[in-house]
């Protein structure tokens, strides 16, 4: 009745806390699920002309992004603006020179960021004078780009893919094999469980970046060997954990009980222990996620792991990092999700595990 | 001050957690010198409004009304000042002394910590005086172990510890918690005889809380009988034991399980076998120290007849449960086991399996024994699944109704989980997991001692209906021996993992010939209205 009591306060609580990070976690993956297709940049697009822009909401160019950009143009063609007006979403440019024009170079303006394609108004053209209508390119970054001029919000969401794939997918090998090892070892006890748990200790001996290299060197560079090095590593704390959890359920009266039955071993473990473990197991691959995303960005960072122009939010923190100085939009906006990220899923773990805790596994 | 005055005055305690109210309006007023009883079941609230005077509630729980001691409210003294009161004037004893005290550190040393706190004695003057104190509370070679840790001593000696701990500083009010609950039969009558001589001896007022009314009724000067947080009835002792006037006190009272009667067939068959049974147990030794051979069980022989009850008697440790898990083959053991006819010593796991739905196990504990995991439904089907795959699921849910209508719960709960179940419920769950394989032996391993007075006797009721329906065969292990009245039809005394007295009940319940039983039928007399007449008769 009063544990009733206690409860139900603790979990009005849970449920809450419950119900914000699951929606964060939710909102992130959907927008990272979705969200490069609906941008309107590709994650590889260099914009040479918006290096390093800041994030806004306001569409580029502007005015003065325009003056910059038509002064450098104009300087290149050799020729001065004689007038320069414009009308909504294009300009009408009159361009002069001592020499001859050339229409061809009319392509510099097709080839820069800023504008659409060049169309000649043929009456006010002659031979020293250029009149023309350039349709301005509206773009927007709203997270800003990177030193290449690569829009930030597309590579965030990208990246994320990048991370939360090999977060849940080497968190899922880790699961799976740990979870089969330590049980058995647990349940099966003596001889077997000394065995099984010395090759869980030879392997832990191994230095993870040692077995990283060896991976690399024997299967080239994959990003399948991503999951592979990182399930390989992480698996043995889930195997330990798994096994602890099991010693102390197989003592437990019920798991008495289904012996008494006749019950097989593996109807036991599938039954009884595995259920009755998943508490800490649920709560231990919430940090598990997070420790393989930054595991992965760690191993991306030494050049072993996810490769340019593809990249993970582990990369682009460190891109962030590395440009600290000046634009700090670089740090922030990666930053911002892997966080979120990570505390939603320490938040939604630390809940799991007190309501099973309190649940008695 | 005269001696009438209240040392301690509750009045219109409440304790709330969150929009659940425990205790609802407890006032009652403890005078100097004396001991009240507060007894109720579990969930009565009694613990509770002990716990809200001395603050020790946790965060979630608010209390509201006044605990007065010396014209002070506790419920509203900062921490700081309660304090100098908790452990100096107020003192408790728990209910399990293994928890409440700390194993890291030598027991002469916990006590000697209190009083160089409370009073400020020097440290030689506190080792002195936790020496005097643990042989105050009847602890042999109290200055050798002064310096022992909490896991050298038993059970009844680490109770008597904390007791010590209570009493160190001369405290006006003792307040004991179920302090005896955890301990064996013989062991209780100890401290129970520790706690009346202590009262005499150092006057001070006590609150023994407890769920046993036959318990307190030796010492206790007055009792409040509470229930679901109300005090339902309160008077003298023996007002309370002659006069009883609600239902409740009435039903608390009624406490003994009585015998159906029943005549066992002489001439039944012989069910079980077990001839010199041995349970080893090796114990790891550390570096130094060798190997150690521990036997639970040594050269047990016993037998049973089809549709009578053995019943096991032994206090902890003297091997009953084990004995009981090698009947069962559970756990290894060497001797001779037959079943039916059927030889089962060579049988090992696997052979074992298509004979286990005939022989069950019920457990202590139906918090433990069901997977808090699993519905009920899949609890109680779990053997079906085993022996008899063949069936559907539609025949499995059938099965299972019906098992429940036989341990006389609905079938609606079959799709709840265990913790939304009573204790009562879980342990019919339990037999319930048991019969749907229709057994024809079933050890009962302390089928009734985790559960409150009132749910006792209806679940030994219900063992016995099903005895009589389906002419089972019963091992009772307990330690309870109102429960061997009314179960067994013979009783095995276990001691130190041998059966060292062996009979028909009444025999043995009436006339123990072993100093053993006599001690055991004694220390059950006191608790028990009943077997103190038939320990009168005795003497």
């Amino acid at each position: 009745m009063i544990e009733a009591a206690i409860n139900e306060t603790a979990a009005r609580k849970g449920r809450l806390s419950i119900t914000v990070s699951l929606a964060i976690l939710i909102l992130v993956g959907l927008a990272c699920l979705l969200g490069p297709w609906l941008t309107p940049h590709s994650y590889d697009r260099v914009y040479r002309d918006y290096v390093l822009v800041g994030p806004s909401l306001v569409a580029h160019p502007s005015a003065e992004e325009l003056d910059t950009s038509l002064a450098v143009l104009t300087r290149r063609i050799h020729a001065d603006t004689s007038s320069y007006e414009r009308h909504g979403g294009s300009l009408h440019l009159t361009l002069t020179s001592a020499k001859p024009i050339d229409p061809r170079v009319l392509r510099f303006f097709d080839h820069s960021d800023l504008f659409g394609p060049a169309q000649i108004i043929p009456g006010e053209t002659n031979e020293s004078t250029l009149a023309f209508d350039l349709p301005i390119r509206q773009t927007y970054f709203f997270f800003g780009t990177d030193a290449n001029g690569r829009d930030l919000l597309t590579r965030t969401l990208i990246a994320g893919r990048i991370s939360l794939a090999v977060g849940l997918l080497a968190s899922l090998v880790a699961l799976l094999i740990g979870v089969a090892w330590g049980a058995t070892a647990g349940y099966l006890g003596g001889r077997i469980d000394t065995l099984m748990m010395r090759i869980v200790e030879v392997v832990y001996a191994l230095p993870f970046i040692f077995l990283v290299i060896l991976l690399v060197v024997i299967f080239g560079r994959n990003f399948i060997l991503i999951f592979v090095a990182i399930g390989a590593v992480e698996w043995l704390d889930m195997a330990r954990i798994v096994r602890g959890q099991t010693l102390s359920i197989k003592r437990r009266d019920y798991v008495a009980a289904a012996e008494a039955l006749g019950a097989t071993s593996s109807a036991i473990l599938w039954r009884h222990i595995i259920p009755n473990a998943a508490g800490p197991i649920t709560a231990y691959l919430t940090v598990l996620v997070p420790r393989v995303i930054l595991l992965e960005s760690f191993v991306s960072f030494l050049g072993l792991g996810v490769q340019e122009p593809l990249t993970s939010w582990g990369i682009l923190i460190a891109d962030g990092a590395r440009n600290i100085q000046a634009p700090i939009h670089l740090l922030i906006f990666p930053a911002l999700f892997l966080g979120l990220t990570l505390a939603a899923l320490n938040q939604l773990g630390e809940n799991w595990r007190d309501r099973t805790g309190a649940g008695g596994a | 001050m005269d001696k009438a005055s209240p040392v301690l005055a509750f009045k219109d305690v409440h304790v709330r957690y969150g929009g659940n109210e425990v205790v609802k309006g407890v006032s009652f007023t403890l005078a100097r010198g004396e001991v009240t009883a507060i007894a109720g079941e579990s969930g009565s609230g009694k613990t509770q409004t002990m716990l809200a005077a001395l603050g020790l509630l946790g965060p979630e729980a608010s209390a509201t009304g006044s605990v007065l001691f010396e014209d002070r409210n506790l419920l509203a003294l900062p921490e700081g000042e309660l304090n100098h009161i908790r452990g100096k004037r107020i003192a408790i004893v728990f209910q399990e002394p293994m928890s409440a005290l700390d194993p890291f550190v030598p027991v002469g040393k916990q006590i000697a910590a209190v009083m160089r706190r409370h009073e400020k004695l020097s440290p030689s003057q506190a080792k002195a005086r936790a020496i005097e104190l643990l042989d105050l509370v009847g602890i042999p070679e109290p200055d050798r172990r002064a310096c022992a840790y909490v896991h050298e001593l038993s059970g009844g000696q680490r109770q008597r510890v904390a007791i010590a701990m209570a009493v160190s500083c001369d405290p006006d009010v003792l307040i004991a918690d179920e302090p005896t609950t955890a301990l064996d039969v013989t062991v209780e009558a100890r401290i129970l005889d520790l706690i009346t001589e202590l009262k005499t001896r150092l006057g001070m007022a006590m609150v023994f809380i407890s769920h046993d009314l036959g318990l307190v009724r030796r010492f206790a000067d007055t009792i409040h009988v509470m229930r679901a947080g109300d005090i339902v009835e309160s008077g003298s002792t023996q007002q309370i034991f002659s006069t009883p006037a609600h239902d409740y006190t009435k039903m608390l009272l009624a406490a003994a399980p009585k015998r159906t009667s029943r005549v066992p067939r002489q001439d039944a068959p012989v069910l079980l076998e077990a001839r010199d049974l041995c349970v080893t147990y090796t114990l790891r030794g550390g570096l130094m120290s060798p190997r150690k051979e521990v036997r639970a069980v040594d050269h047990v022989s016993l037998a049973l007849k089809q549709g009578q009850t053995l019943g096991l008697v032994g206090e902890s440790g003297s091997g009953k449960s084990t004995l009981g898990r090698a009947i069962l083959k559970l756990v290894a053991a060497s001797g001779h086991i037959s079943f039916e006819d059927r030889d089962l010593t060579g049988l090992d796991r696997k052979a074992m399996r298509p004979l286990r739905h005939q022989m069950q196990l019920v457990f202590q504990d139906p918090f433990g024994s069901l997977s808090p995991r699993m519905t009920i439904s899949d609890i109680v089907t779990e053997g079906l699944r085993v022996h008899e795959p063949h069936l559907t699921r539609a025949n499995r849910a059938a099965r299972a109704a019906q098992a429940l209508s036989e341990v006389r719960l609905d079938a609606a709960l079959l799709q709840r989980f265990p913790h939304e179940l009573s204790g009562g419920q879980r342990q019919r769950i339990a037999i319930a997991r048991a019969m749907i394989l229709k057994p024809k032996l079933v050890v009962l391993d302390e089928p009734t001692s985790a559960l409150d007075r009132s749910v006792q006797a209806d679940i030994l009721d219900l063992l016995a209906a099903l005895q009589k329906d389906h002419n089972l065969s019963y091992i009772c292990i307990s330690h309870d021996l109102s429960v061997m009245r009314a179960m067994a039809d013979d009783i095995a005394v276990m001691k130190e993992g041998r059966i060292i007295e062996h009979g028909p009940a009444v025999e043995i319940l009436t006339a123990p010939k072993t100093l053993y039983a006599q001690g055991l039928v004694a220390a059950a007399a006191l608790k028990d209205p009943e077997n103190a007449r038939l320990l009168q008769l005795l003497q």
